[in-house]
């Protein structure tokens, strides 16, 4: 069972537009507004809207729910407790994004101050439109393309273009070197991750969310037979977050902060965000593409589809904190050799292999 | 040196005063594994150079100087891995003067400890690769550790 | 790109202490290095020569805050030279005992401080949780967690309390299965080899020529240390060996000092069997030194530790030389990482284990 959104959505705009601001625009004399208001296109028009700001509001908390999720268990991990501010410790985000707000926001003199603003906005930018993308459940999603698999995957190739001008804005040295390790870092593990979708792609037959997780619910979670797939999409999606083992370009041992050093106050906030704003997207595709999105064995029917989809969401990005608490970081040359020498051979036995189980009939 | 051959603090004395007979004296303290020598300023560098080669000292362990208000001194503690010796040279120096043949060459491990006693003391060592300020800053005139140089502590 | 020099530090993340490390880099290559040292230069040799003997007890420790026992030590044994007194037998159990216990406490902070430079924070955590254990057993010895005043001219301080030695059993035998864990997080960790494996290798000849001793020169083949080569105290009587590695590479380096935490949990183990129960533990020493020299050195956890001091007839040291065997190893640095990779430095520097307080002193 799942909550639609749009049918409750719609309906509630529908309520408010026509029974409560039109009337009282009608009761005041305005007339052609009442009637202008109700009609589909500006009903559709705020619709959308309103569902956009709910889903964006949704993915935002599930964000900062990662950043609690992160800090406690990797605090558990090192033999610590992690935050403790609030109940659990989950008003310390807020905390932090309060104290991010009040701090004083200093630009660097030599920094070219154009290239120094839109780098960050660029970049948060595209993760939160990232977010339009990825259904949580049959009935909770913003938007329902047929390219839904390839739009998100292009957004997030957009970022090292982002990294690099903000690295070389900063007018400092070692910025500049950790923009060039992250562009090189991510673009060099681009390639695995879209290669090992290919094979997902192959076997549910279409680019859309819903129908990869729909063949999931009807066959099997993808993980099974693409197990391979699963592999290298999750390493490389890890790469592609910059985190440890492949945090290189934020090694704090060497390079303070990496490109982001000279950001401070909100900008840093911002940046801070798009990383675990990434790190969900990167956790919902897996959950998505690998873990059958939402499906449940049929006993499990009354939990909401969307609550599945999360718990999914939040058990691979625990994993993915697991990993980071074990590991230490890899040397950027090895990181590039791990990515073209022994991923990208990988993704595409991976793709053969789809394409044996297809042709053979097998799903 | 031809490997594996380990001398006694007998044998390497008894070495030393068939190569060196007037530059160098012995002292008379007896510590095992231990050498006490005086030398010659002039002798230095052929004596340490005769100990590298032919005794196997291969490790500088310590070069420093000392003010005596009349004199300079160096120490330098050389120690043997393979003879588990350690050697202590000293060297008098002129005030006045203070140089003297930098080791450094022989054994790389005696660079900085050069350097530091050139910061400290003002001596001189000839044919140091790079004889610089270390732990002050460049652009200091004075040498602290002298006992003429004023500090401020009473 | 050009070649550029970039300074890392002083003000560095990374470089443990006070220093700066100046690089030459050709991109991501490391073509030259230069440390520039003296930042914390408190000129200690100076003002050894206005204070009496026993005054400068505490000033020794501070020479190394990590492993401040072994240099009060080596203080106290180039004193009793000079003075030429002989320390009774049980102060010289009980001062290898603490000597063993502070290498593992210094050994610890290293490994902690390597994690965080490699980018594993758990390893930090980890073994500050175990050096917690040590200090306790220190502070309940003498009173402090790391500056102990402890040694003394003629013996140590005071002798244990009671229970000591059984809450020291307890601790080694809980630390035991613990280094299992560490070993298990690093060593079985392909990132961790990957990153240390076949970095900076140092053949043994060059080690011994440039001056290194310690962990490094044994990582590097050399079988040298000093309590079996030269040995002070009663680490003659002891049954233990030296711990060497063949290679001469980070791993090599960082094996060294595990096997040496090993080998010091069984000396401290050997030296709870053999120490004698009841004795003196302090000889007065007398408040004059007579003209003259003494000269004492040791194994240092980093390397060899020397002190000359020249007396002359009066209370105060006429000259108080220091050999720290950092002030060595990181003129010998810029051997190990030319040809390396700037991300490599924080390898390479963090198995050296620096500490700015006994290279500048």
């Amino acid at each position: 069972m799942y909550l639609d959104i749009w049918q409750l959505l719609t309906g509630l705009v529908h309520w408010l537009m026509v029974n409560i601001i039109g009337a009282i625009l009608g009761w005041i004399g305005f007339h052609g507004v009442e009637h202008w208001l109700g009609t589909p296109g500006v009903l559709n028009f705020v619709t959308i809207i309103v569902v956009g700001l709910v889903v964006f509001i949704v993915g935002m908390l599930v964000s900062i729910t990662l950043i609690w999720q992160e800090r406690k268990e990797l605090g558990r991990l090192m033999d610590r407790r992690g935050t403790q501010v609030g109940p659990i410790g989950l008003f310390q985000n807020f905390a932090d994004a309060l104290k991010v707000l009040v701090k004083e926001h200093i630009v660097p003199e030599a920094a070219d101050s154009m290239v120094y603003n839109v780098a960050p906005v660029i970049i948060i930018g595209v993760s939160l439109m990232m977010m339009v993308t990825i259904p949580y459940s049959p009935g909770f999603y913003m938007s329902n393309s047929q390219l839904s698999v390839l739009l998100t995957l292009a957004l997030f190739g957009v970022v090292p273009f982002a990294v690099l001008l903000g690295g070389w804005a900063s007018n400092n040295k070692y910025t500049l070197i950790g923009g060039m390790r992250a562009a090189a870092q991510i673009i060099a593990y681009e390639v695995p991750l879209l290669l090992s979708v290919v094979g997902v792609v192959i076997l549910a037959g279409s680019l859309n969310f819903f129908d990869i997780v729909a063949w999931q619910q009807s066959h099997v979670w993808l993980v099974l037979p693409m197990i391979i797939g699963a592999i290298v999409f999750t390493i490389s999606m890890i790469a592609e977050l910059e985190r440890v083992p492949f945090d290189l370009p934020e090694a704090e041992a060497e390079l303070v902060e990496g490109w982001g050093t000279e950001y401070g106050g909100m900008r840093f906030g911002l940046i801070m965000m798009s990383e675990y704003a990434r790190g969900f997207i990167g956790s919902s595709m897996i959950t998505l593409l690998f873990l059958g999105g939402w499906d449940m064995p049929a006993f499990l029917n009354f939990i909401p589809d969307g609550i599945w989809f999360l718990a999914k969401v939040f058990i691979v990005f625990g994993i993915i904190i697991w990993i980071r608490g074990a590991l230490p970081r890899v040397r950027t040359d090895q990181i590039l050799n791990l990515g073209w020498r022994r991923l990208l051979p990988l993704a595409v036995v991976n793709i053969a292999i789809a394409i044996a189980f297809k042709t053979l009939g097998w799903f | 040196m031809e490997e594996n051959v380990t001398y006694t603090v007998e044998q390497v004395k008894s070495k030393i005063s068939e190569a060196f007979p007037a530059a160098v004296k012995f002292e008379s303290k007896a510590k095992p594994r231990r050498l006490f020598m005086t030398a010659d300023k002039g002798s230095l560098f052929n004596l340490c150079k005769f100990m590298k080669d032919q005794l196997g000292f291969d490790h500088c362990s310590l070069v420093s100087g000392v003010d005596r208000c009349d004199r300079m001194q160096v120490v330098y503690h050389i120690s043997s891995f393979s003879n588990n010796i350690t050697a202590e040279i000293v060297v008098d120096i002129p005030r006045d003067n203070p140089e003297i043949d930098a080791i450094t060459p022989l054994w790389e491990g005696a660079n900085w400890h050069e350097r530091e006693t050139y910061d400290m003391f003002g001596i001189i060592f000839k044919g140091h690769p790079k004889l610089e300020r270390l732990l002050l800053p460049a652009d200091y005139t004075f040498f602290p550790m002298r006992k003429d140089c004023d500090t401020g502590r009473h | 790109m050009a070649e550029m020099w970039i300074n890392m530090g002083p003000q560095h993340p990374m470089t443990h202490g006070l220093w700066n490390m100046r690089i030459k880099v050709d991109g991501e290559t490391i073509t030259d290095a230069e440390p520039v040292i003296g930042y914390l230069h408190r000129g200690w040799e100076k003002m050894t020569e206005d204070r009496r003997y026993p005054q400068i007890i505490p000033m020794s420790d501070r020479l190394c805050y990590g492993s401040s026992f072994t240099w009060s030590h080596v203080y106290c044994m180039a004193v009793e030279d000079l003075m030429g007194i002989e320390v009774p037998e049980k102060a010289k159990y009980i001062r290898a005992m603490s000597d063993e216990l502070q290498r593992i406490g210094n050994h610890l902070m290293w490994l902690a401080a390597i994690g965080p430079d490699l980018g594993n924070l758990t390893i930090f955590l980890y073994a500050l949780r175990e050096r917690e254990m040590f200090l306790d057993l220190f502070q309940s010895l003498c009173g402090a967690r790391m500056t102990y005043n402890y040694c003394r001219i003629g013996g140590v301080r005071n002798d244990a309390p009671p229970n000591w030695d059984r809450d020291l059993v307890r601790t080694l035998d809980y630390f035991e299965k613990r280094m299992n864990e560490y070993e298990e997080l690093v060593d079985r960790n392909k990132v961790f080899r990957m990153r240390m494996e076949d970095l900076a290798p140092l053949s043994g000849k060059d080690a011994v020529n440039l001056g290194i001793t310690g962990p490094t020169l044994r990582g590097s083949g050399v079988k040298y240390d000093i309590r079996q080569n030269d040995p002070y105290e009663i680490y003659d009587e002891l049954d233990w060996h030296m711990c060497t590695a063949d290679e001469g590479d980070t791993y090599a380096r960082y094996r060294v000092r595990m096997d040496e935490m090993r080998m010091s949990v069984q000396i401290v183990r050997d030296i709870l069997k053999k120490m004698p129960k009841t004795g003196p533990i302090r000889v007065k020493p007398p408040r004059n030194a007579p003209v003259g020299t003494g000269m004492a050195r040791m194994e240092d956890p980093r390397g060899e530790s020397l002190m000359y001091v020249i007396g002359d007839g009066t209370d105060k040291p006429y000259r108080l030389s220091v050999r720290s065997p950092l002030f060595v190893i990181l003129s010998a640095s810029p051997v190990l990482l030319r040809g390396n990779k700037i991300a490599d430095l924080p390898s390479i520097l963090g198995m050296i284990d620096v500490c700015m307080g006994e290279t500048d002193r």
